[in-house]
């Protein structure tokens, strides 16, 4: 697979046409870009908007979308990073209003000594606003707080053929509604105000407790959403039928005594060979943080950044999948149907090709924020899948039956591969969503799942 | 190109002593300037920015004050035009007059053929990296000079070190930058006046994206935070960065000119 796109690319090259490489997060697929245009400053961005072909144009932010949905193969990709200006922010109301490359990590750094934290925050930091927008991100506490999309206020979006649009709640709150999980194909978003919410300091009390099969994580999550506003599971997908993990819990803390000092990480150099990685390292890693985890102290105070964020110490983390990248594979499986939950880990148990971020959790009720939001009521599970080429597709297919049949949905973010008919079965709402997109963009992703156009 | 913003991390906000500095950053919409203020901002400095384009520098203004500067006023001009340093010189003495650090952070890089075919973009290209660039310091100079203390600070270019065939008007508007600013600081010594020469090697800006292997040159981020680190002690008076870079230059100028001249880059 990867050296058939590196011979296309290789070809593209040789043949004269300026080619870049941009890859997701999962290095998955290997995609050949037209060109990349880096705005400095907002208002160079209309110019590219109609300066650009119908459908040609992409949005990409720091690319922690792990599949296709922030490519556009062959065609061209606006990169939004150095549109990273906070235009305001109003330390009485908790109000920032950001433009669309300011990365979260940039939030928390400005807004914590302040007293504020995001109201919503994945597992990176390091997305950006843009990114958090287009996909409705969600974290440990969706069950209590929804989705990111519920704390933007307002937007305003470059759009190609009527300007600057700016969407609230009174204002065309169709194409605010559309434009979170929107997958960055309704414009570029010039700026967002976002709400954050109160926190005493960065310390998280935080707590974790091992459990031994779906019945017991159930209990373990009924009984702690009402009282912790963070959950989370980390899941040991190579356990099979006798399932375990480690169940993580959180509430900010009042805590203030400590002082808090931001440490640094390492980096991974290059891509770590394919042969590092197989079922029985993972297995051993597996059992060695399953252990670490059920016999340390269950209650701590821990600083924010190892809470939510324990992956970004590693940078380039994803560079453990080796040179072929990997796949993720998150869906949400409805909570009455814990049996697809089962079948779902025996599959992937009897696969053999699980890995160490198996990650477990049940959303809330809350609406969702956006037309193609991906969160609702249920289990929701996200597992690593190194590239094995037709072997990883094929396990990831069977996986698909499993939730197209029990009603469930897969997530575009962490997506290359689905088919368009879950696409379809997971989003009813995407054909109400076509009339909203801006003619002037497209994407891997969306033509894969709703055809070339 | 994803890893880029994580780079550099940036220092915690440090003591008071920086807390009072007031800077002037002559080219404040140039992408190193941009992170060079950030970190400025970060540690509560006072800052005026001078630019060309009104509305950018009000977004970066905005931009500043949240992440913690004091003070930031701004001030259109196109420094280019040695006219207008007068009025930039009046408003600094009226609204910013106890200022301590000037950075000069602007320049341009045009393709070298064009600078080769014609004069007039030859000449434009020293009239913005050297002859308004000079002149700028000049003044700046005469005004510390009086007061005996503060800090000149220019950003020239690794390409100022020796001369090449690829971009040799660029390299020797920078190069000439470099010894003027050599001069300057044995002239300023004396009376305590400090001047740096800040040269980047090649860093991933708007400038250089047409370049062949931009994604490898280095972030930004990393090289605002050497300069604002620079700014804000007492050593060097040269900066490479990132700092590979004083080797590298150190080995390029000992290649014999007859090897020299028969590289092709």
């Amino acid at each position: 697979m990867s050296g058939q796109a590196a011979a296309t690319l290789r070809r593209q090259s040789v043949s004269g046409l300026p080619t870049t490489r941009v890859l997701s997060w999962g290095r998955y697929p290997k995609i050949a870009h037209q060109y990349v245009h880096k705005p400095g400053w907002n208002d160079q961005v209309p110019g590219i908007l109609q300066a650009a072909a119908p459908g040609s144009l992409l949005p990409h932010g720091l690319g922690r979308s792990y599949g296709d949905s922030c490519l556009n193969d062959g065609r061209q990709l606006i990169d939004c990073r150095r549109l990273n200006r906070i235009l305001g922010f109003d330390e009485a109301s908790g109000m920032i209003r950001c433009e669309s490359g300011v990365s979260l990590s940039d939030i928390i750094d400005v807004t914590l000594s302040k007293g504020w934290f995001l109201s919503v925050t994945p597992g990176t930091r390091f997305v950006t606003i843009g990114g958090a927008v287009a996909n409705d991100v969600h974290g440990k506490n969706h069950h209590c707080a929804g989705t990111f999309g519920a704390y933007v206020r307002q937007i305003a979006l470059h759009r190609s053929n009527d300007g600057l649009v700016i969407c609230n709640a009174e204002e065309n709150p169709d194409m605010l509604h559309a434009t979170i999980g929107g997958l960055g194909l309704t414009g570029v978003i010039a700026w967002a105000d976002i709400q954050l919410k109160r926190v005493a300091g960065p310390w998280i009390d935080a707590e974790c407790e091992p459990f031994e099969s779906i019945s017991s994580f159930l209990d373990l999550s009924r009984d702690s959403d009402g009282r912790f506003e963070y959950t989370v599971a980390w899941l040991d997908c190579f356990a099979g039928k006798n399932l375990r993990g480690i169940f993580f819990r959180g509430n900010h803390s009042a805590d203030q005594g400590k002082d808090f000092h931001p440490r640094g990480g390492p980096r991974l150099p290059f891509a770590m060979p394919n042969w590092m990685l197989n079922r029985y390292s993972v297995k051993a890693f597996n059992k060695a943080y399953y252990t670490v985890h059920a016999y340390k102290e269950s209650a701590e105070v821990v600083p924010y950044d190892s809470f939510f964020y324990p992956l970004d110490r590693v940078r380039r983390w994803n560079l453990v999948y080796g040179k072929n990248g990997f796949l993720q594979y998150q869906c949400v499986i409805p909570e009455t149907r814990v049996d697809a939950l089962e079948e779902l880990l025996d599959r992937i148990a009897g696969s053999g090709m699980g890995s160490f971020l198996g990650v477990l959790k049940q959303f809330g009720s809350a609406p969702p924020a956006g037309m193609l939001s991906f969160p609702r009521p249920g289990l929701t599970i996200a597992l690593d899948f190194a590239m094995r080429g037709e072997r990883t597709l094929k396990l990831m297919q069977t996986l698909d039956e499993v939730v197209q049949q029990s009603g469930g949905a897969l997530y575009p973010a962490k997506d290359a591969r689905m088919s368009p008919a879950l696409f379809e079965a997971s989003f009813p709402h995407c054909h109400d969503f076509v009339s909203y997109i801006d003619p002037k963009m497209s994407s891997s992703f969306w033509r894969r799942v709703m055809g070339a156009r | 190109m994803s890893e880029s913003t994580e780079a550099g991390r940036v220092k915690p906000p440090t003591g008071s002593f920086f807390a009072m500095k007031k800077i002037i950053v002559l080219g404040a919409t140039s992408s190193i300037a941009l992170e060079v203020q950030r970190q400025l901002a970060r540690r509560g400095c006072q800052l005026l920015l001078v630019g060309r384009a009104p509305e950018r520098l009000a977004e970066i203004q905005a931009d500043l004050v949240v992440w913690g500067a004091k003070q930031v006023l701004t001030y259109s001009a196109d420094l280019a035009v040695i006219q207008q340093h007068v009025g930039l010189m009046e408003f600094c003495r009226r609204a910013f007059f106890d200022f301590d650090t000037v950075l000069l952070a602007y320049g341009s890089m045009r393709n070298q053929k064009d600078c080769e075919t014609s004069i007039e973009a030859l000449r434009e290209e020293l009239q913005v990296n050297f002859v308004s660039a000079a002149a700028l310091l000049t003044l700046f100079a005469a005004d510390l000079e009086r007061r005996r203390a503060g800090c000149l600070a220019a950003i020239t270019s690794v390409a100022g070190d020796r001369g090449r065939r690829s971009n040799y008007v660029y390299g020797a508007s920078k190069g000439a930058l470099s010894l003027f600013l050599q001069g300057l600081r044995s002239r300023l010594h004396p009376v305590g006046v400090r001047v740096i020469t800040i040269k980047p090697g090649p860093v991933q800006t708007p400038m250089t994206d047409h370049l062949p292997n931009s994604a490898r040159f280095a972030d930004p981020k990393e090289v605002g935070c050497d300069i604002a680190n620079a700014l804000e002690s007492r050593s060097p008076d040269v900066l490479y960065t990132p700092r590979i870079w004083r080797y590298v230059m150190t080995a390029v100028q000992q290649i014999p000119e007859t090897i020299f001249k028969r590289l092709a880059f």
